[in-house]
């Protein structure tokens, strides 16, 4: 993985030492909060309902056992023993005293690690598929792109004060799993006939309160034009992005209002002008951040482990584990597993500083010492070898790691929701551990099959809810709690955005909506192969109406 | 009837101004408030701690007061007074459960 250099080191603890003097000045009376607030959310904290919250930024999702440590470190000594992991592939920690954040923000710059773009009006850090580097669907790694934007993105001086967030996200595989098309810029690794890597490249794609699938502006952007026509999306934006209007200032709104072909060709000016720039990627340059994502060594190996067939046959529940939290690897006898952060009835995404403890020993015995976090608030083990799952599994089975329900009903996202969040309108964890529970157990969950339930706590869709197969939002109405239910979404290559189905919910009705929705569904499957997704694409939303409402 | 919230700077905690203008992190310990001016003249209040450095974004909450126990109207002020729903061992519910 990505190693800092002297320049890294530099700024990193630069960034902290001004960090501990704001905070300094803040607490000396130098700094007002309206002085101090943009400051410290430029570094990840925030104020929310019970305490401040740090958000720690782990680029592209990928760090290494010590890292990991350092986070259970940072739980156990600063926090109450827990982290809980993002739907941006971060960590945030809900209990930190701001007294406290320097000296923390020190100890992860140890590890090479930091805050900051976390929050703010900036470029954020930049998302990828959790099996990149792994996967056997993969074109290339995307990662050294990734930061290679990481690079050119952090405290950019023109770009730290946008209209609004900015979020990017890049897959290298076909399948995306880095919902490219719901971020502000979408990459997707391509190879042109010539057999160069690119990019097809998206712009304009969000969730919040306007969710909307990003446009394709691109086809195939040549590896070398990546910072530069980055860049000229970013000015058109900078320029002309709304900034009377938090709620309109986005660059969906943006496209949106100006139109595909104008903006469009607004962007291809301004990256006419700069293209043959400074920011045009020098091949040694992309080779050389490349070398840090050099795949481990792994030996060729069958393609089917004798140790993981004959204990599948007598170990029904590391069969249910190695049939969905297995990821395919590109080299055979390994996979990436998905260790799943959603036990039965638990908080989606959280980990005590044990487990996070666990899951670094097991990433240096098993895994090569990587260790991968998914948008899916799952953590992955992205190179093990077939052989070792049987021991692998024994292991998280002692930690209550070992749920084999990856990309099943109860692998849910949720934000944290009105439990944590000061923007929220409704709790979400606690609907997310009912469906759980209503849902848990291992043959009804494999029989319903590859289901995403996404949860929001309010109308920003930190829970992704618009692009679950099932979508929960919570609002508040006259004082109580009422989820409306979304069906349809989807964050994948064949991305789209759910379809509000009726009226809500009360959260005493909501986990029985969702029961009559699968139940809908299991009546109307053509067959097992066909996931709720695709019966609800086949048939529309009247059957799952009528069930919810009646014909009335 | 109202109460006047805030978060402590230093570390975040939940406080409510109590009856001698001392902010407290016990809800049960936080000063009622009948009228609008009572309202205006805690905000005043926190104001000045907020200029103090000792808590920031100070705000009223409607409360309802039962056999001497305050409850918030809203939810969300009823979580922050409690803590997490879903942690029950977390947070200030802690300190009512063994109190």
């Amino acid at each position: 993985m990505y190693r800092y250099d002297e320049f890294d080191h530099g700024f990193v603890t630069q960034r902290t030492d001004q960090f501990r003097d704001q905070v300094r000045r803040r607490l000396a009376g130098e700094l007002t909060e309206e002085e101090f607030k943009p400051l410290r959310l430029m570094n990840g904290l925030y104020l929310q309902l019970h305490a401040y919250m740090l958000r720690v930024a782990i680029p592209y999702g990928t760090l290494n056992s010590r890292q990991m440590r350092k986070l259970a470190h940072i739980a156990r000594t600063y926090d109450k023993g827990y982290g809980h992991f993002t739907t941006r592939q971060n960590i945030q920690f809900n209990w930190p005293k701001l007294s406290d954040v320097p000296a923390i923000l020190e100890e992860l710059a140890e590890v090479e690690m930091h805050a900051i773009q976390t929050s703010g009006n900036c470029i954020r850090n930049v998302t990828a598929d959790h099996f990149a580097g792994a996967a056997a669907d993969e074109i290339a790694d995307p990662r050294p792109y990734a930061e290679i934007l990481r690079q050119w993105s952090s405290l950019h001086p023109e770009f730290s004060f946008l209209p609004r967030k900015f979020k990017i996200a890049i897959t290298g595989a076909t399948n995306d799993r880095a919902a490219v098309q719901v971020h502000d810029i979408g990459l997707q690794l391509a190879q042109n006939e010539a057999g160069e890597i690119g990019f097809t490249v998206f712009v304009g794609g969000g969730l919040g309160r306007t969710p909307m699938i990003g446009r394709k502006v691109r086809d195939f952007l040549p590896e070398e034009d990546l910072l530069a026509y980055s860049e000229a999306i970013l000015r058109v934006y900078n320029r002309y992005g709304r900034r009377d209007n938090k709620y309109k200032a986005r660059i969906k709104i943006l496209v949106h209002e100006t139109g595909l072909d104008e903006l469009k060709a607004d962007i291809e000016a301004e990256f006419e002008k700069i293209r043959f720039g400074v920011l045009r990627l020098p091949d040694e340059e992309v080779r050389r951040i490349e070398a840090y994502f050099a795949p481990p060594p792994l030996e060729v190996l069958p393609a089917t482990s004798q140790a993981v067939e004959a204990r599948k046959a007598t170990d029904a529940a590391f069969a249910q584990f190695v049939a969905h939290n297995l990821n395919p690897h590109r080299v055979p006898g390994h996979a990436s597993v998905t260790v799943s952060m959603k036990p039965i009835g638990g908080i989606p995404g959280d980990a005590s500083d044990r487990q996070m403890e666990v899951i670094a020993d097991l990433a240096e015995r098993y895994g090569h010492d990587e260790i991968r976090i998914s948008h899916e608030q799952n953590v992955i083990l992205p190179h093990v070898r077939l052989d070792d799952l049987p021991a692998l599994f024994d292991r998280l089975v002692e930690h209550g790691l070992a749920e084999g329900n990856a990309g099943l009903i109860t692998d849910i996202i949720a934000c944290p929701g009105m439990d944590y969040c000061a923007l929220a309108t409704a709790r979400s964890i606690p609907v997310a551990q009912e469906i759980s529970e209503r849902f848990g157990s291992a043959e009804r969950q494999a029989e319903i099959g590859d289901l995403k339930i996404k949860i929001s706590g309010c109308i920003n869709a930190c829970g992704h809810h618009h692009v679950g197969h099932i979508g929960i939002l919570g609002l508040e109405k006259k004082g109580e709690e009422f989820y409306q239910i979304t069906l349809g979404g989807s964050a994948n290559e064949n991305a789209s955005i759910g379809e509000i189905v009726g009226r809500g919910f009360s959260s005493e009705t909501v986990v029985d909506a969702i029961e009559t929705l699968v139940d809908t569904y299991l009546s109307l499957r053509s067959g097992r192969d066909e996931t709720f997704l695709d019966t609800y694409r086949r048939l529309g939303e009247e059957p799952f109406k009528e069930a919810l409402y009646g014909t009335a | 009837m109202k109460v006047v919230t805030a978060n402590r700077l230093l570390d975040g905690e939940v406080v409510w101004l109590g009856a001698d203008e001392n902010w407290v992190g016990d809800l049960a310990r936080a000063k009622l408030l009948e009228t609008k001016e009572d309202v205006a003249a805690a905000m005043a209040t926190a104001q000045q701690s907020i200029a103090d450095r000792e808590v920031v974004e100070a705000y009223d909450v409607d409360v309802v007061s039962e056999e001497g126990r305050i409850t918030p109207k809203r939810l969300r002020e009823r979580i922050r007074a409690a803590g997490p729903t879903i942690l029950p061992d977390l947070g200030k519910q802690t300190r009512a459960a063994t109190a």
